[in-house]
Protein backbone atom coordinates (compact mmCIF):
# COMPACT_ATOMS: atom_id res chain seq x y z
CA UNK A 1 0.00 0.00 0.00
CA UNK A 2 2.28 2.65 -1.39
CA UNK A 3 -0.32 4.49 -3.03
CA UNK A 4 0.00 7.37 -0.84
CA UNK A 5 3.00 8.16 -1.49
CA UNK A 6 2.42 7.72 -5.44
CA UNK A 7 -0.75 10.21 -4.98
CA UNK A 8 1.68 12.58 -3.22
CA UNK A 9 4.11 12.27 -5.80
CA UNK A 10 1.54 12.98 -8.27
CA UNK A 11 -0.42 16.07 -6.72
CA UNK A 12 2.86 17.71 -6.86
CA UNK A 13 3.91 17.60 -10.46
CA UNK A 14 0.34 18.00 -11.46
CA UNK A 15 0.32 21.80 -9.23
CA UNK A 16 3.84 22.38 -10.70
CA UNK A 17 2.53 22.16 -14.22
CA UNK A 18 -0.62 24.22 -13.77
CA UNK A 19 0.57 27.88 -15.71
CA UNK A 20 1.64 30.62 -12.44
CA UNK A 21 -1.22 32.99 -14.96
CA UNK A 22 -4.25 30.81 -14.91
CA UNK A 23 -6.34 31.99 -12.00
CA UNK A 24 -8.64 30.02 -10.12
CA UNK A 25 -7.56 26.79 -11.95
CA UNK A 26 -9.42 23.73 -12.14
CA UNK A 27 -8.00 19.96 -12.70
CA UNK A 28 -11.12 18.17 -14.60
CA UNK A 29 -8.82 15.20 -15.55
CA UNK A 30 -5.57 13.68 -14.71
CA UNK A 31 -4.42 11.36 -17.45
CA UNK A 32 -1.66 8.63 -16.17
CA UNK A 33 -0.01 5.61 -17.90
CA UNK A 34 0.43 2.29 -15.50
CA UNK A 35 1.85 -0.09 -16.58
CA UNK A 36 0.36 -3.93 -16.06
CA UNK A 37 3.08 -5.05 -14.02
CA UNK A 38 3.68 -1.57 -11.88
CA UNK A 39 2.30 -2.37 -8.30
CA UNK A 40 -0.68 -0.05 -8.58
CA UNK A 41 -4.34 -0.34 -7.63
CA UNK A 42 -6.42 1.69 -9.08
CA UNK A 43 -9.06 2.37 -6.58
CA UNK A 44 -6.45 2.58 -3.45
CA UNK A 45 -4.73 5.88 -5.86
CA UNK A 46 -8.30 7.18 -6.28
CA UNK A 47 -9.15 7.21 -2.44
CA UNK A 48 -5.70 8.66 -1.78
CA UNK A 49 -6.01 10.93 -4.07
CA UNK A 50 -9.44 12.01 -3.05
CA UNK A 51 -8.18 13.06 0.71
CA UNK A 52 -5.15 14.98 -0.08
CA UNK A 53 -6.38 16.85 -2.84
CA UNK A 54 -9.20 18.48 -1.05
CA UNK A 55 -9.23 22.09 -1.31
CA UNK A 56 -6.86 22.34 -3.82
CA UNK A 57 -7.08 22.76 -7.81
CA UNK A 58 -7.07 19.34 -8.20
CA UNK A 59 -10.03 18.79 -5.95
CA UNK A 60 -12.67 15.82 -7.60
CA UNK A 61 -10.44 15.76 -10.50
CA UNK A 62 -11.11 12.55 -12.96
CA UNK A 63 -8.38 9.65 -13.15
CA UNK A 64 -7.74 8.28 -16.68
CA UNK A 65 -5.72 5.64 -16.57
CA UNK A 66 -4.47 4.01 -19.75
CA UNK A 67 -3.04 0.47 -18.89
CA UNK A 68 0.72 -0.53 -20.53
CA UNK A 69 0.20 -4.01 -21.50
CA UNK A 70 4.30 -5.83 -20.24
CA UNK A 71 5.64 -6.14 -23.70
CA UNK A 72 9.07 -7.87 -23.57
CA UNK A 73 11.88 -8.31 -25.99
CA UNK A 74 14.11 -11.25 -26.12
CA UNK A 75 17.95 -10.23 -26.72
CA UNK A 76 17.98 -13.98 -28.26
CA UNK A 77 15.58 -14.54 -30.59
CA UNK A 78 14.69 -10.69 -31.09
CA UNK A 79 11.30 -11.02 -31.14
CA UNK A 80 8.66 -9.23 -29.06
CA UNK A 81 5.46 -10.27 -27.52
CA UNK A 82 3.03 -9.62 -24.79
CA UNK A 83 3.84 -11.19 -21.59
CA UNK A 84 0.82 -12.51 -19.72
CA UNK A 85 0.22 -15.19 -16.75
CA UNK A 86 3.63 -13.60 -15.42
CA UNK A 87 5.77 -16.18 -17.79
CA UNK A 88 8.95 -14.37 -19.26
CA UNK A 89 10.38 -17.10 -21.00
CA UNK A 90 10.73 -16.67 -24.89
CA UNK A 91 7.76 -18.83 -26.22
CA UNK A 92 9.67 -18.51 -29.65
CA UNK A 93 13.30 -20.20 -28.83
CA UNK A 94 12.68 -20.45 -25.46
CA UNK A 95 15.56 -18.89 -23.57
CA UNK A 96 15.13 -16.84 -21.16
CA UNK A 97 16.99 -13.05 -21.89
CA UNK A 98 14.66 -10.98 -22.24
CA UNK A 99 14.26 -7.14 -21.21
CA UNK A 100 11.16 -5.16 -20.68
CA UNK A 101 10.10 -2.85 -23.19
CA UNK A 102 6.79 -1.59 -21.46
CA UNK A 103 5.07 -2.14 -18.25
CA UNK A 104 6.44 -1.08 -14.85
CA UNK A 105 5.04 2.54 -16.01
CA UNK A 106 3.79 4.91 -13.52
CA UNK A 107 3.60 8.53 -14.96
CA UNK A 108 1.15 10.81 -15.76
CA UNK A 109 0.62 12.08 -19.25
CA UNK A 110 -1.63 15.33 -19.06
CA UNK A 111 -3.82 16.85 -17.32
CA UNK A 112 -7.11 18.99 -18.40
CA UNK A 113 -8.00 22.31 -16.97
CA UNK A 114 -11.78 23.43 -16.99
CA UNK A 115 -12.08 26.28 -19.40
CA UNK B 1 -7.07 23.17 -21.86
CA UNK B 2 -5.10 20.22 -21.54
CA UNK B 3 -1.31 20.03 -20.38
CA UNK B 4 1.04 18.30 -21.68
CA UNK B 5 3.54 16.82 -18.74
CA UNK B 6 4.90 13.20 -19.70
CA UNK B 7 6.51 12.50 -15.99
CA UNK B 8 7.49 9.39 -13.91
CA UNK B 9 5.73 9.69 -10.83
CA UNK B 10 8.76 8.03 -8.82
CA UNK B 11 11.35 10.66 -10.65
CA UNK B 12 12.19 12.21 -7.18
CA UNK B 13 12.99 8.81 -5.89
CA UNK B 14 14.40 7.95 -8.53
CA UNK B 15 16.98 10.98 -8.18
CA UNK B 16 18.06 10.37 -4.98
CA UNK B 17 18.16 6.96 -5.75
CA UNK B 18 21.18 8.05 -7.77
CA UNK B 19 22.29 10.05 -5.08
CA UNK B 20 22.75 7.11 -3.16
CA UNK B 21 24.59 4.90 -5.92
CA UNK B 22 26.85 7.89 -5.92
CA UNK B 23 27.58 8.18 -2.40
CA UNK B 24 28.16 4.21 -1.84
CA UNK B 25 30.26 4.27 -4.98
CA UNK B 26 32.74 6.75 -3.15
CA UNK B 27 32.75 4.91 0.06
CA UNK B 28 33.53 1.85 -2.58
CA UNK B 29 30.86 -0.32 -0.58
CA UNK B 30 28.88 -2.86 -2.20
CA UNK B 31 25.11 -2.31 -1.42
CA UNK B 32 22.28 -5.53 -0.90
CA UNK B 33 18.55 -4.70 -0.61
CA UNK B 34 17.35 -8.10 0.97
CA UNK B 35 13.53 -7.92 0.28
CA UNK B 36 10.87 -11.00 1.21
CA UNK B 37 7.91 -11.06 2.60
CA UNK B 38 7.32 -10.97 6.45
CA UNK B 39 8.26 -14.31 8.55
CA UNK B 40 10.38 -15.61 5.65
CA UNK B 41 13.65 -16.01 7.80
CA UNK B 42 15.34 -12.75 6.49
CA UNK B 43 17.20 -11.78 9.66
CA UNK B 44 18.09 -15.33 10.67
CA UNK B 45 19.63 -15.72 7.30
CA UNK B 46 21.48 -12.52 7.96
CA UNK B 47 22.61 -13.58 11.08
CA UNK B 48 23.69 -16.83 10.09
CA UNK B 49 25.17 -14.87 6.86
CA UNK B 50 27.25 -12.13 8.54
CA UNK B 51 28.62 -14.55 10.99
CA UNK B 52 30.12 -16.19 8.31
CA UNK B 53 31.32 -13.37 6.22
CA UNK B 54 32.85 -11.70 9.31
CA UNK B 55 35.37 -10.46 10.00
CA UNK B 56 37.04 -10.76 6.25
CA UNK B 57 34.15 -9.13 4.92
CA UNK B 58 33.21 -5.95 6.77
CA UNK B 59 29.38 -5.65 6.84
CA UNK B 60 26.68 -3.01 8.25
CA UNK B 61 23.15 -3.16 8.33
CA UNK B 62 20.10 -0.72 7.72
CA UNK B 63 17.25 -3.09 9.40
CA UNK B 64 13.74 -1.45 7.79
CA UNK B 65 10.06 -2.51 9.61
CA UNK B 66 7.56 -0.82 10.76
CA UNK B 67 7.86 -0.44 14.43
CA UNK B 68 10.19 -1.78 16.83
CA UNK B 69 13.82 -2.98 16.93
CA UNK B 70 13.75 -6.43 17.46
CA UNK B 71 15.48 -7.03 14.38
CA UNK B 72 18.32 -4.91 14.84
CA UNK B 73 18.56 -5.89 18.57
CA UNK B 74 19.10 -9.59 16.85
CA UNK B 75 21.36 -8.93 14.06
CA UNK B 76 23.78 -6.58 16.47
CA UNK B 77 24.91 -10.03 18.55
CA UNK B 78 26.94 -10.54 15.65
CA UNK B 79 29.19 -7.82 15.77
CA UNK B 80 27.75 -5.70 12.34
CA UNK B 81 27.24 -2.11 12.62
CA UNK B 82 23.56 -2.25 12.50
CA UNK B 83 21.10 0.56 12.20
CA UNK B 84 17.47 0.73 12.40
CA UNK B 85 14.52 2.55 10.25
CA UNK B 86 10.89 2.74 11.81
CA UNK B 87 9.10 4.22 9.41
CA UNK B 88 5.59 4.46 11.97
CA UNK B 89 7.05 8.28 11.83
CA UNK B 90 6.07 8.28 8.06
CA UNK B 91 3.04 7.05 7.85
CA UNK B 92 4.11 3.01 8.28
CA UNK B 93 5.04 3.19 4.68
CA UNK B 94 5.55 -0.58 3.69
CA UNK B 95 8.71 -0.16 1.60
CA UNK B 96 11.71 2.05 2.43
CA UNK B 97 12.27 4.67 -0.26
CA UNK B 98 16.02 6.22 -1.18
CA UNK B 99 15.37 9.27 1.09
CA UNK B 100 15.57 7.48 3.91
CA UNK B 101 18.34 5.13 2.94
CA UNK B 102 21.46 7.80 3.02
CA UNK B 103 20.53 9.50 5.87
CA UNK B 104 21.01 5.96 7.65
CA UNK B 105 24.01 5.05 6.05
CA UNK B 106 25.91 7.99 7.12
CA UNK B 107 24.49 7.51 10.28
CA UNK B 108 25.98 3.81 10.51
CA UNK B 109 29.37 5.31 8.52
CA UNK B 110 30.03 3.27 5.65
CA UNK B 111 33.96 4.12 4.98
CA UNK B 112 35.10 1.15 6.71
CA UNK B 113 32.21 -1.05 5.26
CA UNK B 114 32.99 -3.75 2.26
CA UNK B 115 29.42 -4.52 2.25
CA UNK B 116 25.90 -2.60 3.18
CA UNK B 117 22.85 -4.55 3.74
CA UNK B 118 19.43 -3.07 3.72
CA UNK B 119 17.26 -5.35 4.85
CA UNK B 120 13.74 -3.75 3.48
CA UNK B 121 10.59 -4.76 5.32
CA UNK B 122 8.03 -7.53 4.96
CA UNK B 123 6.35 -7.15 1.82
CA UNK B 124 6.32 -8.74 -1.47
CA UNK B 125 4.88 -5.59 -3.16
CA UNK B 126 5.59 -1.84 -2.80
CA UNK B 127 9.81 -2.35 -1.99
CA UNK B 128 10.46 -3.88 -5.17
CA UNK B 129 9.14 -0.84 -6.87
CA UNK B 130 11.42 1.69 -5.24
CA UNK B 131 14.82 2.27 -6.22
CA UNK B 132 17.29 2.89 -3.44
CA UNK B 133 20.75 2.90 -4.82
CA UNK B 134 21.12 -0.52 -4.50
CA UNK B 135 24.11 -2.74 -6.46
CA UNK B 136 21.78 -5.75 -6.09
CA UNK B 137 18.04 -7.00 -4.70
CA UNK B 138 18.01 -10.43 -3.58
CA UNK B 139 14.59 -11.51 -2.28
CA UNK B 140 14.00 -14.46 0.30
CA UNK B 141 10.76 -16.55 0.29
CA UNK B 142 10.58 -19.46 2.56
CA UNK B 143 9.28 -22.70 2.42
CA UNK B 144 5.62 -22.25 4.42
CA UNK B 145 4.56 -19.87 2.29
CA UNK B 146 3.29 -21.32 -1.64
CA UNK B 147 4.81 -22.23 -4.73
CA UNK B 148 2.80 -20.13 -6.88
CA UNK B 149 4.11 -16.65 -4.81
CA UNK B 150 6.66 -15.99 -7.46
CA UNK B 151 3.55 -15.44 -10.08
CA UNK B 152 1.57 -13.57 -8.01
CA UNK B 153 4.28 -11.49 -7.46
CA UNK B 154 5.92 -11.57 -10.45
CA UNK B 155 7.65 -7.69 -10.29
CA UNK B 156 9.84 -8.62 -7.11
CA UNK B 157 10.99 -11.76 -8.80
CA UNK B 158 11.90 -10.24 -12.03
CA UNK B 159 13.54 -7.27 -10.21
CA UNK B 160 15.62 -9.32 -8.26
CA UNK B 161 19.35 -10.39 -9.33
CA UNK B 162 19.32 -13.78 -7.02
CA UNK B 163 16.52 -15.76 -4.90
CA UNK B 164 16.48 -17.44 -1.69
CA UNK B 165 14.04 -20.16 -1.25
CA UNK B 166 15.05 -20.47 2.93
CA UNK B 167 13.63 -22.90 5.42
CA UNK B 168 14.44 -26.37 3.58
CA UNK B 169 14.62 -27.98 6.59
CA UNK B 170 11.42 -28.20 7.00
CA UNK B 171 10.32 -29.63 3.89
CA UNK B 172 9.89 -33.23 5.03
CA UNK B 173 7.30 -32.21 7.07
CA UNK B 174 5.29 -30.15 4.70
CA UNK B 175 3.17 -30.46 1.73
CA UNK B 176 5.27 -27.98 -0.53
CA UNK B 177 6.96 -28.70 -3.78
CA UNK B 178 10.33 -26.79 -3.86
CA UNK B 179 10.87 -28.14 -7.63
CA UNK B 180 7.74 -26.28 -8.42
CA UNK B 181 8.50 -23.08 -6.74
CA UNK B 182 12.28 -22.93 -8.50
CA UNK B 183 10.42 -23.41 -12.21
CA UNK B 184 7.55 -20.55 -11.16
CA UNK B 185 10.98 -17.92 -10.47
CA UNK B 186 12.54 -19.42 -13.49
CA UNK B 187 9.12 -18.16 -15.42
CA UNK B 188 8.99 -14.98 -13.90
CA UNK B 189 12.91 -14.86 -14.36
CA UNK B 190 14.52 -17.13 -16.25
CA UNK B 191 17.79 -16.71 -15.54
CA UNK B 192 17.85 -16.08 -12.08
CA UNK B 193 20.26 -17.61 -9.39
CA UNK B 194 17.81 -19.33 -6.40
CA UNK B 195 19.33 -20.61 -3.52
CA UNK B 196 18.17 -23.19 -1.10
CA UNK B 197 18.70 -22.56 2.17
CA UNK B 198 17.90 -23.10 5.93
CA UNK B 199 19.44 -20.63 7.72
CA UNK B 200 18.48 -22.66 10.60
CA UNK B 201 20.98 -25.47 10.11
CA UNK B 202 23.13 -23.54 7.75
CA UNK B 203 22.32 -26.19 5.05
CA UNK B 204 23.10 -24.57 1.37
CA UNK B 205 24.76 -21.35 2.88
CA UNK B 206 27.69 -21.61 0.96
CA UNK B 207 26.62 -20.74 -2.67
CA UNK B 208 25.24 -18.13 -1.43
CA UNK B 209 27.95 -16.78 0.49
CA UNK B 210 30.43 -17.06 -2.46
CA UNK B 211 27.56 -15.55 -4.66
CA UNK B 212 27.89 -12.26 -2.14
CA UNK B 213 31.36 -12.19 -2.00
CA UNK B 214 32.10 -12.39 -5.69
CA UNK B 215 29.41 -9.42 -5.83
CA UNK B 216 31.54 -7.35 -3.35
CA UNK B 217 35.19 -8.26 -5.03
CA UNK B 218 33.21 -7.45 -8.30
CA UNK B 219 32.74 -3.38 -7.44
CA UNK B 220 34.97 -3.26 -3.85
CA UNK B 221 37.88 -4.94 -5.28
CA UNK B 222 38.04 -6.91 -1.83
Amino acid sequence: MHEMGIAQQLVEIALCAIPDDIENPKVEKLNLKIGKLASVVEHSLTFCLEIITKDTPLENARLAIDVVPVIVHCKSCDNEWEVKDSVFKCPFCEDGDVEMLTGREIEITSLELAE
Amino acid sequence: MEINIQKRVLEANDSEADINRKFFKGQNVFVLNMMSSPGSGKTELLCKTLGRLMPDVSVGVIVGDICTTNDADRLEVTGAKVTQINTDQFGGDCHLAAPLIIASAKKLGCDDLDLLIVENIGNLVCPAEFDIGEDAKTVVLSVTEGEDKPLKYPLMFRVADAAILNKIDLLPFLDFDAELVVDNMKKVHPHLPVFEISAKTEQGLEPWLEWLKVKVFEKTGR
